[in-house]
């Protein structure tokens, strides 16, 4: 199966990640050979094997409903740390360019 | 050209757990922005998420609340999209694998049939945090303590017809969830969020319309208003030869108008993948058992045994059964006093128009403004013949006022009622003695123009008693003199 330009630039875009067309080549190739190897397993026989949602043979363990972090003037302290590594914060939120709907 | 509405929902439910669904964050409502977010819901990197049993334990009540089958084995699942209330530019959700299968829920119509709606399914997933756009220039504040908030997402089949039914099936879901308790079920709050799919077709046709999805309604009435908009908008459209565009909507209930938000075509293709980070979940049939032994009474059972228990119409003890506070309110109420009709008039009525007027809810009334003995204490003065449906209103507001012993009341505000005949039967006389015109037409009169005249007599009768006489000694006397 082929990638084509226009598949990686979609790709692309939902991944928010830029690519510069003269990269779209080799990643057009590199995204071929992947999906050769999702061919060659879509060829093995999957009858009655029931769909594995992850590898590790155990099932979830639960968390008992209970605050764990503290309120107050604690919160705030760890509010102040969070701000400070974000590019820019005010009113104790994060700031971000404008989204518009 | 007669149309058809097809609609279906679905509802973003949150849950009400104390803490988040992946962390230990609290999620308690209206706190100082960003102070309940910690470094698994701001998606910093190391932390793995681990959930929330008792959000697992409550879409489990809500699964066997509406018959439906519980999932042993369910998963999460990754729904990739990049928004900046969304730390992770993931939501954690459910997809292939949802922790509650199909079920129904039974609504009843306006004219009295029922109907039932179909659940398709019914799934856990993380809130997302809340953007704020006015107040910078050319940015938006992110507060992320609504983000992993636990909601269980509930996807119903397109079995509505109309804007009613859509209510209708809305209010007895809110009914359900907040008998069971999963959801403290305020609106205002965001808690229950109903997005509406929508969509028209010729009647007689079975291929579905292209539908729309209006999203975000958190209010009834919103609800009906934008599917009633949206309907019409659809038809319109076809009607003027053009074609419906599958898009999402908002409707905002300050202007009530709806406009289609921006292409999300693209935006659509989440990628959905299972968890790495969450194992699946696993549910035994004996945790299930266990949990079933602990559903409280639903709705549609309660108002059954309150129509067998107190002899109430289906009309009242459905009234009386849609909300869970409400109806403990009412037993309280009908036990205390030992009256079940005289009850369910006084809590529908005066209680529930009080509530209207004040903007209370009935769990704040009943803590802090009138026990359900007080008012079960009221009723009692009226079967006792101590005072009469009129007095027992002026006391029931009398009482939200001062709060005082409800015979400390009755003596200092005069409202006892007259009940001794000596004293009713001179102003009797006084009355129809003062009146011998009225006294000659109704003797001359009918049955019909009779009752007329005996409310003019009764009428001046308890004006001269200032609204202490009993009326039904009142008008047996009455009656006597009158035949005479």
């Amino acid at each position: 199966m082929s990638i084509t330009a226009d598949d990686i630039a979609k790709i692309a875009k939902l991944a928010r990640i830029r690519v510069d067309s003269d990269e779209v080549p080799e990643l057009s190739q590199r995204l071929a050979n992947i999906l050769k190897m999702a061919d060659k397993l879509q060829t093995v026989n999957t009858d009655g094997v029931v769909p594995m949602a992850n590898p590790l043979d155990a099932v979830q363990r639960l968390r008992a409903d209970v605050v764990t972090e503290p309120a107050g003037a604690a919160a705030l302290q760890a509010r102040a740390a969070f701000l400070a590594i974000a590019p820019s914060s005010e009113q104790g939120l994060y700031l971000v360019p404008k989204v518009i709907e | 050209m007669s149309w058809e509405t097809v609609i279906g929902l679905e509802v973003h439910m949150q849950l009400a757990t104390k803490t988040k669904i992946f962390s230990g964050s609290s999620t308690e409502f209206g706190q100082e922005p960003n102070t309940q977010a910690n470094a698994i819901d701001l998606a910093m990197p190391g932390t793995l998420p681990v959930l929330n049993e008792e959000a697992l334990r409550y879409a489990i009540m809500f699964g066997l609340a509406i018959d439906a089958e519980i999932n042993p084995l369910s998963a999460f699942e990754r729904k990739n999209y990049f928004y900046p209330d969304l730390p992770k530019g993931y939501q954690t959700t459910q997809l292939a694998e949802p922790i509650v299968g199909p079920g129904k829920i039974e609504i009843e119509l306006a004219d009295g049939s029922s109907k039932t709606i179909r659940i398709h399914h019914a799934h856990l997933e993380e809130d997302a945090g809340k953007s704020l756009h006015e107040d910078f220039a050319d940015q938006s504040g992110i507060d992320l303590n609504r983000a992993g908030t636990p909601l269980l997402e509930i996807v119903t089949e397109p079995d509505m017809r109309s804007p009613e039914e859509a209510v209708v099936f809305a209010k007895k879901l809110h009914s359900i969830v907040t008998s069971v308790g999963v959801t403290d079920g305020e609106m205002s709050q965001g808690s229950m969020r109903f997005d509406v799919n929508v969509s028209v077709r010729k009647k007689g046709e079975e291929k579905l319309g292209t539908r729309t999805e209006t999203k975000n309604l958190n209010s009834f009435r919103f609800i009906e208003e934008a599917i009633k908009q949206e309907v019409n908008r659809q038809i319109d459209v076809i009607e003027d030869g053009g074609k419906i565009i599958q898009e999402t909507r908002l409707y905002d209930g300050d202007t009530k108008t709806a406009r289609a938000m921006r292409s999300k075509e693209e935006a659509n293709d989440y990628r959905y993948f299972p968890c790495p980070d969450l194992l699946p979940v696993v549910v035994d049939k004996e945790t299930i058992e266990q949990i079933r032994a602990t559903l409280p009474e639903l709705p549609n059972a309660k108002k059954q045994r309150f129509i067998d228990t107190y002899a109430l119409s289906s009309y009242d003890a459905g009234v009386l059964t849609a909300e869970r506070a409400l109806a403990d309110y009412y037993e309280g109420v009908a036990k205390f006093s030992g009256e079940p009709k005289l009850a369910a008039n006084w809590v529908m009525g005066e209680v529930v128009s009080f509530l209207n007027k004040s903007n209370l809810s009935i769990t704040t009334f009943a803590n802090e403004r009138m026990r359900a003995k007080d008012l079960a204490a009221i009723i009692e003065r009226i079967t006792d013949n101590t005072i009469s449906g009129k007095q027992a209103k002026d006391l029931f507001l009398a009482y939200l006022e001062e709060q005082d012993d409800i015979d400390v009341i009755i003596e200092k505000r005069g409202l006892k009622q007259v009940s001794d005949t000596g004293a009713i039967e001179k102003i009797v006389a006084d009355i129809v003695d003062a009146n011998p015109e009225q006294v000659e037409q109704y003797r001359a009169a009918d049955e019909g123009k009779r009752k007329k005249l005996l409310g003019f007599f009764v009428g001046q009768i308890m004006k001269a008693s200032k609204g202490q006489a009993n009326p039904g000694v009142v008008n047996e006397i009455l009656l006597k003199k009158l035949e005479s």
